[in-house]
């Protein structure tokens, strides 16, 4: 059985792909197969964020209007052995997605023995991210210490549990909460909310908190989902993320401000 | 009066396009007298000025039982648009006759079956004692708690948290959360309302007009209160008990905002 997971926040740039990218990078290669699939159509990102871009062909419009199979349009990603990317069209509008189309997809998928569908939702509430929504049995909702984006992702959690297939047949989609782009100092300062107030907010369990930091930008820029990166903060806190998804428990990490310097060192040494 | 759909035939195969499911819900009922068309369109515009709330797509059954007059000549489809226009859906008819039935199968209403007799037909209930459905009569807001079966509680529970842009309506009852309001979501109710959580959003207790309805909080953080139309908005509220628990209720027509202890 696949299980369908949502990528989704409402507000725009708060960091769904690179999470979805992350993400699905991170569970293909504990050697589970897996798909991304993007549905920001028009927009097309999640290709450039894992460098396939120049190797996309057909997309998932072509798929869905039947004018190219899976195996043509899925393209295989060349760091995660079990990684398959399905990029979205640059050229058609977001009505090409209909619920069928989409439906037809995900179980041809299923078929194909793929274990997880990642689906990266475009911003908004429109149909776009509807659609990738729809068919979820989970939901990661990705939000940024600040209050309209914690806004926007309640909105989209009470979407999600009233208008998804699972709420429509009485069910609940399990949600869990992202916190993207934090900033223990900004935070510290009253500049931004804290993980607390964000948990008490939103009412739902915490899949992780990745940092705020440089390295994202730069993986990005060289198409290297930031997971790989595994000196880096973001990346080893989307490892944890993907650890925790997967049903293992680990603690948060990178909530607090780092105490750097050589006091910092002399105290390790000596511990 | 409850609506139960037996049909449960649930099909297993995956390619089902549809499943039956039980539901109950509680159906108000509109118990026709006599019927005058200028009379009738103009005290249900009164009675939708009064409760706008609750005149919304509200699905009504047309009931018959009490009507004092020639069932045959009723022009049926006339009444059905006039409830339509004043936000009333009429869904089914109950208590009329054959001629009519078959001009209710022209235009799609339902037959309800005659079902259960409700306490306010016990004629031979003592004539000095009013029943407590005469009572709730008396009080226009009230009508619609005296119709929902004595077996079935007219309070509506529930547990998940009500998100920003979700709206909760609990008609003829009390509307218990046991979960937070957020910051954009507005939780109504015709009698009182319980929240078991933070309160961020809008909270409207007694909005057909019953003034002792109260709404009870973990945590005041509101960005509305009110009871039977009287409110306090953000700004008000934070001026005392903003973030205890508390509850809200009327005294004359000022809203007090009183500590849980
Ligand atoms: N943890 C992070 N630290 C620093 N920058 C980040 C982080 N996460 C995301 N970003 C940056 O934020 C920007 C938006 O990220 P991304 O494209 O993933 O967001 P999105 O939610 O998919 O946006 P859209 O709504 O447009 O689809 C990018 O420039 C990305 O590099
Ligand atoms: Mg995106």
């Amino acid at each position: 059985m696949a299980k369908i997971i949502v990528v989704t926040s409402g507000k725009g740039g708060v960091g769904k792909t690179t999470t979805s990218a992350a993400i699905s990078s991170g569970i293909a290669m504990r050697g589970h197969k897996t798909v991304v699939i993007d549905f920001d159509i028009g927009l097309r990102n999640l290709d450039i964020i894992m460098n396939c871009e120049r190797r996309v062909v057909y997309d998932f419009v072509n798929v869905i209007n039947g004018e190219a199979n899976l195996r043509q349009a899925l393209i295989k990603d060349k760091r995660a052995e079990n990684l398959y990317i399905l990029p979205a069209s640059q050229t058609r509008d977001k009505d090409a997605l209909t619920v069928e189309g989409v439906e037809r997809i995900l179980n041809e998928l299923a078929a194909d023995g793929f274990e997880y569908i990642i689906c990266d939702s475009p911003a908004g509430i429109e149909h776009g991210a509807f659609m990738a929504m729809y068919f979820a049995d989970m939901a990661i909702v990705v939000a940024n210490p600040e209050v309209s984006s914690v806004r926007d992702s309640d909105r989209i959690l009470g979407i999600l549990q009233s208008k998804s297939r699972r709420a429509e047949n009485g069910e609940r989609v399990e949600e869990c909460l992202l916190l993207t782009r934090y900033n223990p100092e900004r935070v510290a300062k009253g500049e931004m909310l804290g993980v607390q107030d964000v948990e008490e907010i939103l009412a739902t369990k915490l899949l992780g908190v990745i940092p705020e930091s440089e390295t994202v930008l730069k993986a990005s820029n060289q198409g290297i989902p930031v997971i790989h990166d595994i000196e880096s903060p973001a990346g080893q806190a989307y490892s944890d993320a993907v650890s925790r998804l997967l049903g293992e428990e680990v603690e948060h990490r990178f909530m607090s401000v780092e105490q750097k310097g050589l006091f910092k060192r002399l105290f390790r040494r000596s511990a | 009066m409850p609506l139960l759909k037996s049909l449960t035939g649930k099909n297993t195969e995956s390619s089902a396009a549809f499943r039956l499911k039980g539901g109950l819900f509680p159906l108000t009922l509109l118990e026709i007298s006599h019927y005058d068309r200028t009379e009738f369109e103009q005290q249900l515009q009164d009675k939708a000025a009064e409760a706008p709330i609750f005149f919304k797509q509200t699905p009504v059954v047309l009931s018959f039982e009490e009507f004092d007059g020639e069932l045959s000549t009723l022009p049926l489809s006339e009444l059905v648009e006039i409830c339509k226009t004043h936000g009333l859906l009429p869904v089914a008819l109950r208590n009329s006759n054959a001629a009519l039935q078959d001009e209710a199968k022209q235009i799609s209403l339902a037959i309800m079956p005659v079902g259960r007799v409700k306490p306010n037909a016990d004629k031979t209930a003592s004539d000095t004692a009013p029943t407590a459905t005469e009572d709730a009569s008396a009080a226009p807001a009230a009508e619609h708690i005296g119709e929902i079966n004595p077996n079935s509680s007219p309070s509506k529970i529930v547990t998940t948290p009500i998100r920003s842009g979700q709206q909760v309506y609990a008609p003829g009852g009390d509307l218990i959360i046991m979960a937070s309001v957020s910051a954009g979501a507005e939780v109504l109710a015709d009698g009182n309302i319980h929240i078991y959580g933070a309160l961020r959003g809008r909270a409207l207790a007694g909005v057909r007009g019953d003034t002792s309805a109260r709404i009870f909080c973990q945590s005041l953080e509101a960005e509305l209160v009110s009871i039977a139309g009287n409110f306090k908005v953000d700004e008000d509220l934070r001026k005392d008990h903003w973030k205890s628990a508390v509850h809200a209720s009327l005294d004359e027509q000022t809203l007090c905002i009183t500590p849980l202890v």
